[in-house]
Formats: structure tokens, sequence, C-alpha cells
């Protein structure tokens, strides 16, 4: 039995009360419920607060560059399709450097899970707006008020990600549980995870979010299998912001697809040099 | 024997389903053939030209006399009427130019209307122009036949075609005014392959067992990833084309981390959107193997054309310093064996080597011996010790060892956590800012280098051991330097080529012993600024006494190069 003890990694260097210590808190509590060994799992993180998060546990670990999380942990999964693969990256990382491979990983449906640590600020930089910063947030980059924001959840719905979960960094169970599902999820699995940073976002507060969330697990009439329902409730920001899964659906993934995984993974697959007889024959 | 024919014609006409037919035909008969292609980026219409060499010995460039030109349009006899030599003839679709008939010996010949007569539609036209080739040569038509039979799959289409072809060889052989260039089979001592360098570097990727390929496609390298994905069943073997080139390097990574041997391919232009992934690879200590089908840039450049203009780009490419190998194919068959090379030295120092080719080497044909795939050989590098697997929470990804290569352990193969980042790393594989932490990790990468030199080959000296001029040649330009090497000293001219092929890291020290009393030395290379010429200054203790260069995006041949020389007074 895999237990949280097998999962303590080096001491976080996060600012004191930042919302990065409860979803590491969130993750180590789903790997462990779900039994998953360090071993079994790697984690592949971009460049910003939110990539140092497999430093501060334990478990395989491929911390890349900003924005290019998603494609290394893409190539992992194909080469060894039995390994646990979650990319890890902040709103900057994910949805402005990487937002491109973000989308198309989506639409494939590689069988991974993504966790967006969503600040709507550069932390790591100090404190300049990033692409989910509200219109009007000010910053020393935007003097003027930071543009409209972009939907990560939208987006995600559009690209027909089959899996697509809001979580809060201030309720550590909720998040814990959204996980589970993300992980259990077969095909590819993304949480924006709203959290505070309690040094630079003054706006977007513990207390800002408390006044506005509401559960969607607790609406009995929604139906996150419902993709006008999904839609509505993605685009939902301001007074009221939903949490909990948003949307979810079923098709192949590209794992699935791939015919040369069908044997054993690819990493266990031996060179058949013999068989390059064939195309030297067909070149004569 | 040298035997020159030219096929032109628009884009979209066939021209390289009959050049390479043809190809084939002339290699079955024992010949060494070359075959170079010239086209326009775009998929109909224009100028397009496919040409191939025939020799009794070894063919690795082109020729710019020609004996045959078939021109499927008017344009092509226009354009290309000046390169027939004394009994040249060209062969044209009925296209009647009085002019032109009265200088040159041009044989009309309605291949759209024997199509047309045979099939009942003209789309075997390609087929009698075949059949006047075989006519002309006297080339025993049943190897065409064979070669038919072999590319066409519908059994309508290869009945069609072959009466067709047989039409044609009558057509030729009744001719009144026939010219013969007949030439006879050579006995064939060994079974040859025709295959171009893209078909090499696939088939060498293959042979190294690499098992992911991603890659976007461009213009050379695009049918690399073609050939590769259609073997990727039988071979088992993932090929993913993804959102853009920053991505295929980045899940080359990825794969290569989980224990997979991975590749990518690109041009220049995408490889500048790899360089940060290239980093990545050095900083990480992850072993991929990236092509470079360099075309003449910068920015998009001429697509469907030849440059040797990225060499200086791509052993600096990246911010920071970390080791690398560069490997520059000078034929297709070089090709095969560098690839390999390039998947051996990667897994052995776990670094990103790049196979740097060009347009020109990419879709070149050549006439190569069947690869002895007794000599293929496999290094995956340092693999785990005994000791680290008896205690996997001892594991380090990034132990400082006496030689800076780390043993590599891979994702659950046991309970060694495998951990690596693009910060600076403790050997551990986490992040840290400790100066002297940093000092020996950039000191554990750099020593690699020094060990790589010493895997690098050195480079070819052809011709005389000494010599009162030397050129200096790189990858895919050896064809060319190659003969005019043979035609110079033919005519009494004392020269030798040095021709580099294993380009980085640089063997400065053997090279210097090599060339210690080398004279005076021309650099030959396809670009403006003879980058070969300052790396090699840079890095021996010769210099340079001229360059000939050239950066239109077409290719060398002997001639362009001893026009040059002469132009020089050599």
């Amino acid at each position: 039995m895999v237990s949280l003890n097998d999962y303590v990694g080096l001491q976080p260097t996060w600012c004191p009360g930042c919302g990065n210590y409860s979803i590491l808190t969130a993750l180590k509590k789903a790997l462990v419920d779900l039994d998953i060994p360090p071993h079994r799992l790697v984690i592949v993180s971009g460049i910003g607060q939110a990539g140092k998060l497999p430093h501060f546990m334990k478990c395989n670990t491929f911390n890349s560059l900003h924005g290019r999380a998603i494609p290394v942990a893409t190539g992992i999964k194909i080469a060894n399709h039995e390994l646990n693969v979650i990319a890890v990256g902040g709103d900057g990382d994910g949805y402005g450097e990487g937002g491109n491979h973000w989308m198309h990983a989506m639409r494939r449906n590689h069988d991974i899970t993504y966790m967006v640590h969503n600040n709507q600020i550069y932390a790591l930089t100090r404190g300049q707006a990033s692409p989910t910063s509200d219109k009007g947030f000010i910053t020393n980059t935007t003097p003027e008020g930071a543009a409209y924001p972009l939907f990560p959840l939208s987006i995600a719905i559009a690209c027909d990600a089959t899996f697509v979960a809001r979580g809060f960094a201030g309720d550590i169970d909720h998040l814990s549980k959204l996980i589970k599902l993300a992980l259990q999820h077969k095909g590819f699995s993304f949480i924006d995870i709203l959290q505070p940073c309690v040094t630079f976002n003054h706006v977007n507060t513990y207390d800002w979010y408390k006044k506005r969330i509401y559960k969607l697990d607790e609406d009995p009439d929604y139906d996150a299998l419902n993709k006008s329902m999904a839609i509505i409730k993605a685009h939902e920001w301001g007074e009221r912001i939903p949490i909990g899964v948003i949307y979810k659906s079923q098709r192949d993934t590209f794992e699935d697809s791939l015919k040369a995984l069908k044997q054993s993974t690819l990493v266990e697959q031996k060179l058949e040099l013999s068989k390059i007889n064939k195309l030297i024959n067909a070149a004569l | 024997m040298d035997l020159n024919i030219l096929i032109g014609g628009e884009a979209g006409q066939g021209l390289q389903t009959i050049g390479v037919i043809l190809a084939h035909a002339f290699t079955r008969m024992g010949f060494h053939v070359f075959a170079d292609q010239d086209y326009e980026s775009r998929i109909r219409g224009g100028h397009n030209f496919f040409r191939i060499r025939v020799k009794d010995s070894r063919a690795l460039a082109a020729s710019e006399k020609l004996d045959i030109l078939l021109a499927l349009n008017k344009e092509s006899l226009l354009l290309h009427y000046k390169e027939l030599g004394l009994n040249g003839v060209a062969i044209v679709d009925s296209i009647r130019d009085p002019e032109l008939s009265s200088r040159y010996k041009i044989l009309y010949m309605p291949m759209e209307e024997i199509s047309l007569r045979v099939t009942g539609n003209k789309q075997a036209k390609n087929s009698a122009a075949l059949g006047a080739l075989a006519g002309l040569t006297r080339i025993d038509i049943s190897i065409f036949i064979r070669l038919i039979k072999e590319h066409f799959l519908k059994e309508e289409l290869i009945d069609q075609n072959i009466q067709t072809l047989k039409e044609g060889y009558n057509f030729i052989i009744d001719q009144k005014e026939f010219v013969d260039l007949a030439i006879e089979s050579l006995p064939v001592k060994s079974e040859r392959m025709l295959i171009n360098g893209n078909e090499s570097i696939a088939m060498g990727a293959l042979a190294s067992g690499c098992k992911f390929l991603s890659a976007y496609p461009m213009t050379p390298t695009t049918p690399i990833i073609e050939y590769i994905s259609s073997h990727s069943e039988e071979f088992r073997t993932v090929v993913i084309q993804p959102e853009d080139e920053i991505a295929a390097i980045h899940m080359a990574i990825g794969a290569s981390y989980a224990g997979v041997r991975s590749m990518t391919v690109t041009s220049g232009g995408g490889f500048s959107l790899m360089v940060e992934g290239l980093g990545l690879a050095g900083m990480t200590e992850t072993p991929v193997v990236i092509v470079l089908g360099q075309r003449p840039g910068p920015a998009i450049g001429l697509p469907t054309r030849t440059e040797q203009g990225d060499l200086l780009f791509c052993i600096h490419a990246s911010h920071g310093e970390f080791p690398r190998a560069v490997l520059a194919p000078s034929s297709a068959e070089d090709a095969f064996w560098l690839t390999i090379k390039a998947f051996n030295l990667a897994d052995k120092y776990q670094i990103p080597v790049i196979i740097l080719s060009d347009h020109y080497l990419a879709t070149s044909y050549f006439t190569v011996d069947k690869f002895d795939l007794s000599s293929v050989y496999i290094d995956r590098g340092l693999p785990l010790i005994e000791d680290e697997l008896s205690n996997p929470a001892d594991y380090k990804r990034h132990r400082i060892t006496g030689s800076g290569i780390s043993p590599r352990a891979l994702p659950s193969y046991s309970k060694a956590l495998v951990i690596t980042d693009a910060d600076e790393h403790d050997e551990e594989g986490h992040l840290t800012e400790d100066a002297r932490t940093r000092t020996a990790m950039v000191e554990k990468r750099m020593k690699k280098s020094s060990s790589i030199r010493k895997d690098i080959a050195l480079p070819l000296i052809y011709g005389p051991r000494t010599a009162r001029v030397t050129l200096i040649g790189w990858g895919s330009t050896f064809g060319p330097l190659y003969e005019a090497i043979n035609i110079l000293n033919k005519q009494g001219m004392s020269i030798n080529l040095l021709h580099f092929n294993e380009l980085w890291p640089f063997p400065s020290q053997a090279v210097n012993r090599l060339i210690a009393d080398v004279e005076s030395l021309f650099a030959v290379e396809s670009n403006a600024t003879g980058q070969f010429a300052s790396l090699f200054e840079a890095q021996t203790n010769k210099k340079i006494k001229g360059a000939i260069l050239k950066y239109d995006g077409r290719p060398f041949t002997a001639q362009y190069i001893i026009n040059a020389l002469q132009r020089e007074s050599l």
C-alpha cells in the first residue's frame, strides 16, 4: 500500500499561504487513495511556481521548459502507456506559452492528466498579467489594465477534451476528489485550479473566491454530459463561479488508436533488424 | 560510358515516376546511376526536371551535358536543348519547331496520341516516353515491363502501360532518322539498390531501432516521415505529426526520456523553432536525433532548392553551452551509416545529435551496394549498474562520474526514480542554484565533448596523398568534388580533396596532424559566407586561400568547380 510518506519530497519554497500547498496536498492524497506508487508515475512540469511542484513530492519527474510540459508528457505516454502521466503548469505556462500544445493534446485525446494552477498572474517573474487576468487588472506591465481574459474551460470544451473540471485550492477535499476522477478518466483530463496568489494578486483572494464559488456536484439538475449546458457553465465568471466536473465525454484515446502499442508498450519492443532486408530488397 | 538523360516537363506530369523507373532499370542492368531533381514549390505547372546519369563506374553527381532530352512540353525543349552534346537527341511530343529542328536532332513522337490509341486515354503517355527511351538505348524492354508491374497496383493499369510502352519502343525503332545510343548491360557483380538520401536516413533510423518519430511536414525531409509511416505497423514504430516543430522535438525528448529511441526531422525553418528543445535535451541529457534537411534561407527562402547555409547555426543553436554532435552525410550510402552512428552517439553520450542533410542529398538517387546488416552496431549507452538497481533509493539520474556520463535508468523499470530538470539541477535531478553544484554540472556535461570528439571520424582524403592544391568540402558536395578531382588529375593537375562528413565536435588535433603538409587550401561549399571555411580556420592551424561558393539554390557540378578553379588561375 502506498502511503503519504512515499511522496515526501523537498521542502517547498513557495510563499507562506500560497494556494500551491493545497494543490500539492490534494494531489498526494489522490495518488495515495488510488494506490499509485511513485515509480509508476511521471510528473512533467513547465516553468513557473507551479512547475516546481514535482520537486516537492517524490516521483519520476521531468521539469521541462515554459509551455512545453504537454508535448514532453505525451511523448512519455506514447513511449510507455502503462505509466501514469500528469502534466502540471501555471496559467501563463499552459494558456499563454503552451496554448497551442494544450489545444491539440485535447483534440488528440492523449490519456494524460493536465493540471493548471491558475492564479491569474505571473508570480515567478513577480507579478505581471497572465492570459486569465481579469479585464482591467493593473500590474507593472499593464498599467492601463489587462486585456480581456481567456476562458480555459470553454476552450477545452470547444476542443472536445473528454474530461474538463475546475477545482479550488481553498477546498482540498473537493480538489483531491477531482484529481482522482481525472486520473481515473481514460483520455485527456483537464483541471483548471483556481489558486490564490497571496503575494501578487490582491484581487482574486481566498475570500474573493469563497464568496463566488459554488459546487456543480451539489446541483442535481446539472449534467456534465450535456455539452450546451457545459459551455454555459464554462463561461460563467464574476458573481458566481462554478467548480467541479464541467464536462465529460468518451472517445478513443490517441494511444488506443496506435497499432504499434497493441501488443506491448513501445519501450518494450525489440529491434528486429532482419526486417530491414525487406526494405533493402524493395530498393533493388 | 557516361550517358546523361534529362526528363523535363511541368509539375503533375509524372516526371519522377518515369525518372525513378528509368533509374531503376539502369541500376538493374548493372550500371551506376545518379539522379537529381529540380522542381518548383507548386503542385501543377511550372518547369521541373529529373536528370539521370548512367556510368559504368561510380556516378555521384550530375553532368551539365546531355545525351537525351525527353521534353514533355515545349518549354523543356527550349530551356534544355543547349545542354545537348554532339550526338545528343531530343524527344518531344509532336511540337514542331523548324528552327530548332535544323540545328538539333529532334525526334517528334506523338506520345499522347499513342497513349490515346492504345488505352483510350492520355494517362499512359509517360509509358510511351519510357518505351522511346528504352528504344533509343536498346534496353531490353522486359526490364521495364517488370518495373511497371512492380510500380502499378491495378491489373488494368499495368496492361495499359505495358502496351503503351511497347508501342513507344516500336515507334522509335521504326524511325528512319533513328539515333543509336545503344548500351550493353554490364555483368552484374552484386545487387545494388537505388536509393535517395531521405530513404537512406529513414532506413537507417529503422535499422537503429528508432521507434518514435514526431515531425511536422517540411520540404525536403517530409518523405522521411512518409517512408517511416508507411512501414510503421510492420516495425511497430509510432509516427506522430504534431501541431508544430516545437511540439515535435519535445515529444521526441519525452519518448526518449521514457526509453525509446526517438527522432524528429525538419528543415532550417522548423529547426529554428526547435532550438529551445535542443537546449532542453542538452540540459536534461536526453538523447535525441534531429534530421535537418537544409534549403536556402533565411525565412522561407527557396523551399525546393538546396544550400549548406545552416552549418554554423546548428553547431551554435541554443542559449547556453552543452555538447552535441553534427554529422553531414556525403552520399545516400553514407546517410544510412551516419544515421546509425547518430543514434549511437545520442545514447552513448546522452546528447542531441543533428544529421545535417540538404535538399540535394535528400532528393537525389544513388546506386548503392546492398547495406551489409551484419555491420549494424547498436550502442544504447551506459546501462544502470546492478548496485543501483538493488539500491533504487540511491539512484541519481545526473550522478557525477569520471566520464561525465551518468548511468541511465528508465521510469518504472525499477523503483529508481528518474528525475531531471531544465533548471540547473543537482545529481538527483532537483533544481538548485548552488554555485558549486552549477560549476560541477557544467563541467560534467562539457566533459563529454572530448570523448565525443574521439568518436568523430577523420575527414577523407581523396586523390593523391599530397597535392599542390587541396579542395575542402563537407556533406553532400562530395559527389561533384569527387568527379572534379578525377577529371583534373587526369588532366595533369596536382589536386586532392579533404572531405568532412562528421563535423562536430571538430577533431582539431587529429585534423592538424592529417593536414600538416597541405599546401594550398580552397573551400567549396553551397553558401555565401564560407561557413565551413571559417569553422576550419578557427579549429585548425591552417588558413584557407580562397573559396568557391554557390548560393543560387542549385547543386554543384564537377564542371562548375573546374570552371571556378580556372577563374582562380589554378
